[in-house]
């Protein structure tokens, strides 16, 4: 495709999510909305490519999928032997653009706690990310099939339960808020976790997921929460190409080459974690991790790196979020901050990690600075002994070897 | 305006003995407060009372009985509410009300209106 048509397609994805999202309220039906926007996207792609793209290509696209909208409200009113005009409502003729609020709409809708999380996760990616079924399936490791039943289940239930299309109240927007940062980071996580061999659809999931949090940002530039997880993203994502090697192993963060770092990335990721700061009236998980993250962007080596600033934040970060990943990851900190023995005292206190590899693997690093190899070695052993990729037990083997 | 039937799991219980009067009353205070979201609701006597019921061989056969609830869980069925709601989020709202919803789990269904 030319960079011509590709501009084209971005806009016409681009735009076409917003006329869906506006299509869902004023036809009710998320299948209807879908198959109208689809039938408008195609139509577009055909003819913009030819004539070259309308003055206002998102009405455009609107006028077009409410046309097919309608043919297909009446057709099925004809199948059901009902009055089709019952079903097409006013907003139906008249909206002639999409109100800005529809997207945050979709966005809430698709992210709603009555979902399951992996229902949320596919919804947003087919309604929000624009990508198709079989898309969604590959990008998931799921069979086809069993995606466009997930995705036909999560649509029933939005219908037949009676999820609403809206944004959630103010006194719910915090922690709806959260719950769309959840699915956002575990679409980005998804992607990040698959090594570079794995299927690239897989790995366009962290392409997609910053996508959604830009959106995002664009729809609520004062949220910390919104702020806080594009900063993180932008910052986890400028390590990409450091953090595989050529074999496609991991590269701990000691040891990555930050001249491959983007730097472009890192830029718009400190500055959003300051202008999070600046609006954050009390702690914000996400802002705090981006922090974290902006500790590490910045720092030109390991060693350079600010201990004390990262220890902090993971103090501050502990009083919104005890968790016992966060504790292990502190310590860490602190054992850079204050040396292996102060550390190890601090993750053998931590309860509830005996199958998480990383708290092993974590005592097991400790220990082999200590000197202390033989119990080492046991704890790799415990480590390898819990679930990983292969790439991540390769790693553990060979520091097993090594000592 | 849609309706969801509320169904209560809890402790499976014996509303009738005094000793769960005063959370009977909180089910009442519940049932004042909520108002015309709420269109009905009662309680269920333990499950010890109840009679499963299956005709075998298809429609017309022997009638079979058997003593206790159609399916045994660690938290039993002990009480209904039908509600009127505006969408799943008021359903919800409503639902987070009832002493159930802390005492164990309030499963809350969307009824299908036929329009009949």
């Amino acid at each position: 495709m030319t960079n011509a048509g590709d501009a084209v397609a971005r806009l016409v994805r681009d735009e076409g999510t917003r006329v869906l999202a506006t299509l869902i309220r004023v036809t009710g039906s998320v299948d209807v909305a879908q198959d109208a926007t689809q039938d408008a996207v195609v139509r577009a792609l055909q003819s913009w490519s030819g004539d070259g793209v309308p003055d206002n290509p998102r009405a455009w696209l609107l006028v077009t999928a409410k046309r097919r909208a309608i043919d297909i409200l009446r057709r099925e009113a004809r199948r059901a032997g009902k009055e089709a005009e019952a079903m097409i409502t006013d907003a139906m003729i008249t909206d002639a653009e999409p109100a800005g609020d529809d997207l945050l709409r979709l966005v809430f809708t698709c992210c709603h706690p009555a979902l399951a999380v992996e229902a949320q996760v596919a919804l947003a990616l087919r309604t929000l990310g624009g990508l198709s079924t079989a898309e969604v399936a590959r990008a998931l490791l799921v069979p086809e099939p069993t995606m466009a039943k997930r995705l036909t289940r999560a649509k029933q239930k939005i219908a037949q339960a009676r999820i609403p299309y809206r944004v959630p109240p103010d006194d719910e927007l915090p922690a709806r808020l959260a719950g769309v940062a959840a699915t956002v980071y575990l679409i980005f996580n998804e992607g990040y976790a698959a090594g570079s061999g794995e299927a690239l659809v897989r790995v366009a999931l962290t392409a997609e997921a910053l996508r959604l949090a830009r959106m995002l940002a664009d729809l609520m530039p004062d949220e910390p929460t919104v702020l806080g997880l594009l900063a993180l993203l932008l910052l986890h994502d400028s390590r990409r190409a450091a953090r595989l090697d050529a074999a496609g192993r991991p590269v701990l963060l000691a040891d990555q080459d930050r001249s491959r770092w983007q730097a472009g990335s890192i830029k718009e990721g400190v500055s959003l974690v300051g202008r999070a700061l600046r609006r954050s009236p009390s702690p914000n998980s996400y802002v705090l991790q981006a922090a974290i993250a902006a500790c590490h962007a910045l720092s030109p080596s390991y060693a350079a790196t600010n201990w004390d600033a990262v220890v902090s934040w993971y103090d501050v970060l502990l009083t919104v979020e005890d968790t016992p990943v966060t504790r292990l990851n502190r310590a860490v900190a602190v054992s850079e901050r204050d040396g292996p023995a102060a550390a190890l005292s601090l993750v053998d206190a931590i309860e509830g990690l005996s199958a998480y590899p990383w708290w092993h693997a974590t005592r097991a690093e400790l220990l082999r600075r200590l000197g202390r190899a033989d119990e080492a070695r046991t704890a790799y052993e415990n480590a390898l002994a819990q679930n990983l990729s292969a790439p991540q037990a390769d790693h553990l083997r060979r520091r097993l070897t090594d000592l | 305006m849609p309706s969801y039937l509320a169904l209560t799991y809890t402790a499976d219980v014996d509303w009738t003995e005094p000793e769960q009067a005063a959370e009977l009353a909180e089910y009442r205070e519940f049932m004042a407060a909520a108002g015309a979201v709420v269109q009905g609701g009662k309680a269920l006597y333990p499950t010890a009372t109840a009679t499963t019921v299956r005709v075998a061989g298809g429609k017309g056969g022997d009638v079979l009985t058997t003593d206790g609830p159609y399916a045994e869980t660690k938290e039993a069925l002990t009480g209904y509410y039908l509600l009127e709601c505006a969408d799943l989020d008021e359903a919800v709202r409503v639902a987070a009300k009832l002493p159930a919803a802390w005492n164990g789990a309030v499963e809350v269904r969307p009824i299908i209106d036929f329009g009949g």
